[in-house]
């Protein structure tokens, strides 16, 4: 394990990285998760449910937000709880080349019990300037 | 179609057992772009002390969400799944998952709330091997969007 609880202190950033996505970056987490809700890949659909056009599954944007987490412990069993709540949709534009979308992702440390020997880091994740989670903890055993 | 009241306190239990195949947390790993070496790596995921890959955080939810399509499925709960909106999720692991496992999920809804036309559902799986063992729990909110 390449962090210890004794060198964590509460406020202090663990790292921030920015994830792009495309469409096909949709694709391919529906077909892995096995979640084919066509909001997720078909424009004319998430348009008639009023939706701004075809969003990312707020589950694809959970997995891979904390996989900042998961790089800093160094171990993906680490993370023995996360939470989180959705408040607005990522739309992911169609696009030629380039991203369709950026999710910034940034993680602080917010408390430390040194009983449990765990650390709760508090995530922070933007798209287009707005909180697309809220309350995105997650405890790390070290 | 309207939400049944009495939906809260029900249960679902275990079906099919869920076996996690190396390819799928390969394939699970890679959609949400996870780099960690033990997710694709027996040599990797063998160093951390693990005997197979190790499946990414959040990847109970395919489990989970087998569960909770048993529950919008059931017609006497009375729940449009073109209606429903995700609105939390959590995971609380009891040990790592990794390839080999076989997984059954109980499924318990532990609150329905009426919101104007709508309603909040919140279900919760216990997800365990099929020999007992405890692996994880997750538990999960959805809006049911009423009718305008």
């Amino acid at each position: 394990m390449s962090v210890s609880l004794e060198e964590l202190e509460v406020g202090r950033q663990i790292g921030e990285v920015t994830i792009e996505v495309t469409r096909a970056d949709l694709v391919k987490y529906a077909g892995a998760s096995g979640d084919f809700n066509p909001i997720h890949w078909n424009e004319r659909f998430a348009e008639s449910v009023e939706l701004p056009g075809v969003i990312a599954h707020g589950m694809f944007t959970m997995g891979a937000a904390v996989q900042l987490v998961v790089d800093w412990a160094g171990d993906p069993a680490a993370v023995v709880d996360y939470q989180t709540r959705f408040t607005k949709p990522v739309p992911v534009e169609d696009t030629d080349e380039g991203p369709g979308a950026e999710i910034e992702v940034t993680g602080i440390i917010g408390a430390v019990d040194h009983d449990n020997s765990t650390a709760r880091v508090d995530l922070t994740v933007t798209s287009g300037g707005q909180k697309v989670l809220v309350k995105a903890q997650a405890v790390v055993r070290l | 179609m309207a939400i049944n009241p009495d939906l809260a306190g029900r249960s679902y239990p275990a079906a099919e057992p869920y076996l996690v195949g190396r390819e799928k947390v390969r394939e699970f790993a890679r959609a949400v772009k996870a780099s960690n070496a033990a997710h694709y790596d027996l040599e990797a995921a063998g160093e951390l002390g693990y005997r197979e890959v190790v499946a990414p955080p959040t990847f109970a939810i395919i489990v989970a969400q087998r569960a909770d399509a048993r529950l919008i499925a059931d017609e006497d709960a009375g729940i449009d799944f073109t209606r429903v909106v995700h609105a939390d999720q959590r995971f609380t692991h009891h040990r790592p998952i990794v390839a080999g496992d076989e997984l059954i999920a109980e499924l318990h809804v532990d609150s329905v709330r009426g919101m104007g036309a709508g309603a909040m559902i919140t279900t919760r799986a216990e997800i365990s091997t099929t020999d007992g063992e405890e692996v994880a729990t997750t538990k999960s909110s959805i809006i049911v969007r009423g009718e305008e």
